[in-house]
């Protein structure tokens, strides 16, 4: 299944495809985000590879490490096979300027709550969405707190009377 | 002179939640509805958000871990699995086979303890209210097995990375045969008193009904996606923790209905009893913590005699250890479904993102397309069939 799928999508998508990772056995697929969209779908609707399962979708904040050159925010996408039990990766680099990517709502209605999550805690902006607002944190809240320079507890002024003490940082 | 009324609205909106007993926490739903029928219906999630994602980033690997029990806190030890079994995959370490075998055992009774609170908390909102405390007796028995393990009730952290937090009890095989034994006879008398009841099937046949195609296509898990007949078990499709030697059964639904994943739930607490037995009666002998030094804790009757037992000990706990760079997620079968962690290491003794993939927060999604159209009475329905856990949900 690795060796057909890397195949195929070399093949497909010549140039959407920027580099196959392999860690402890997991393979990942780094693509452009333009090409995102296409693959997916391509991926949903053939017949050969069935590719039905969106598991998850999640972001990493690589801000800070050495990785962070490549685009700051790693947008994962966890897929699955029934078909051949097997799970891969694809993954977008995004950067702060521009952290927008297509929404994939339109494929597997699932994406719907996992984007708005991402959205809520990384600020990334999935193009297309039906509904893209806050899901967990409270509609006051303001930045994006997984996000690494997001401080770990910090109390958010909600009320008139502290509305203009600054923002306490407990290290 | 005819005068003409002013068009009243057709629809009304409803706020169930997020204080209203049948909705297993807090959770708020918008509901539109037109008479008592549901044209829409909207979860309004986050009242407990604990940011247990950013807490998690912010520790060490190991003291990570009791932020698990928390999530899901009906399965600790699913939590704990799921965690321990993803960060032993970023440092590749492979534990012993007693330690598996013990593993499977107690996620097995994690599972029915699980199915125990939600059997009796779904058949209390549909009516029938002596479930309750029936389902809640039994579940007493397994809860009285982790304090016996690791010394908590409900927050065990009994799984640890790379083994056990200590050695199972003496007695514990002769206890969990007592489970067994008293809980398999103890179904029988549920499905007495709702797999023919009336009332009870008039409230689950055919309310909350989803296609296979569609329960994939919302990303559902777990026995939410079997009663629709599509057979998806992480045990069985992948297996983990050594599942692959057990004999079980998946079962199936046909209707994708709220009875047939109550079905589904009662033949899932039997097959677990199964694979439990099966664990009690294999059960190796060995360690119950795998050797890797710098890594995993030595075990505490080292500490106090062997020197190097001592530093190992005392540098994991205050400094951790340092994960490669790169991603991991381990998917287990939780009492929900698929739960998922997706561990990133980046060279540091913290990990980079954890991220747990919630199978009540990716089931609740679908509550639009299970409620719409039905009556109002059948979004309870619905919601009990699901199986939510809000600490799961919001993390």
């Amino acid at each position: 299944m690795k060796d057909e799928l890397t195949s195929f999508l070399n093949e497909r998508f010549a140039g959407g495809i920027l580099a196959v990772e392999e860690f402890r056995s997991q393979i990942s697929y780094r693509i452009k985000p333009e090409a995102l969209f296409l693959i997916c779908e391509t991926l949903q609707k053939d017949g050969q590879f069935a590719v039905k399962y969106l598991a998850d979708i999640t972001c990493v904040d690589w801000l800070g490490h050495e990785r962070e050159k490549e685009g700051r925010f790693e947008v994962v996408y966890n897929l699955y096979s029934y078909r051949y039990k097997y799970r891969f990766f694809l993954n977008v680099r995004l950067n702060p300027d521009r952290p927008k990517v297509a929404s994939l709502t339109p494929i597997w209605k699932g994406a719907n709550w996992l984007e708005r999550e991402v959205f809520d805690l990384f600020g990334i902006i999935f193009e297309g969405h039906p509904n893209l607002t806050k899901i967990v944190t409270p509609d006051e809240l303001e930045g994006h707190p997984l996000r690494k320079d997001f401080p770990l507890t910090w109390e958010q002024p909600h009320f008139s009377w502290n509305k203009d003490d600054p923002p306490e940082v407990i290290k | 002179m005819t005068t003409t009324k002013p068009a009243e609205p057709k629809t009304i909106t409803l706020n169930m939640g997020p204080q209203h007993p049948s909705t297993h926490g807090v959770l708020r739903v918008k509901l539109e509805l037109d008479g008592e029928r549901v044209i829409h219906a909207e979860p309004i999630i986050g009242y407990l958000h604990t940011g247990i994602e950013k807490t998690m980033e912010s520790k060490l690997y190991y003291k990570a871990l009791p932020a698990t029990d928390r999530i899901d806190y009906l399965a600790p030890m699913s939590n704990n699995l799921g965690y321990c079994l993803a960060v032993e995959k970023l440092m590749d370490i492979e534990v012993p086979d007693k330690v598996k075998w013990a593993r499977v055992c107690l996620a097995e009774l994690t599972r029915v303890s699980s199915h125990l609170v939600w059997l009796g908390t779904h058949a209390l909102d549909l009516g029938a209210a002596s479930m309750l405390l029936y389902a809640f007796r039994e579940r007493e028995s397994i809860v009285d097995i982790y304090e016996a393990c690791g010394g908590q009730r409900m927050m065990t952290s009994y799984i640890r990375i790379g083994g056990l937090s200590k050695d199972l009890p003496t007695d514990f095989d002769k206890k969990v045969r007592n489970i067994i034994k008293t809980i398999r006879e103890k179904i029988k008398d549920y499905e007495t008193l709702l797999s023919e009841n009336p009332i009870f099937i008039n409230r689950t046949k055919g309310v909350a009904v989803i296609s296979a195609d569609d329960a994939i296509n919302y990303s559902l898990s777990g026995p939410l996606l079997r009663g629709s007949g599509v057979n998806y078990d992480v045990r069985k499709a992948n297996p983990y923790s050594g599942y692959e030697n057990f004999n079980f059964v998946v079962p199936l639904g046909k209707n994708g209905d709220a009875y047939d994943r109550y079905l589904i739930r009662l033949e899932e607490m039997r097959q677990s009893l199964n694979i439990a037995e099966q664990a009690i009666n294999g059960m190796p002998e060995g360690p119950y913590r795998a050797h890797v030094p710098g890594v995993v804790l030595p075990p505490k009757e080292d500490v106090l005699y062997k020197m190097e037992s001592l530093i190992f000990h005392f540098k994991i706990i205050t400094d951790g250890f340092k994960a490669p760079v790169g991603s991991v997620y381990q998917a287990i079968e939780s009492p929900k479904g698929e739960l998922g962690f997706f561990i990133t290491g980046d060279g540091t003794n913290k990990p980079r993102r954890v991220r747990v993939r919630p199978p009540s927060f990716v089931n609740l999604g679908s509550l639009p397309k299970l409620s719409e159209g039905s009556l109002l009475s059948d979004v309870i329905c619905a919601i009990g069939s699901i199986d939510i856990v809000l600490g799961e949900v919001d993390r």
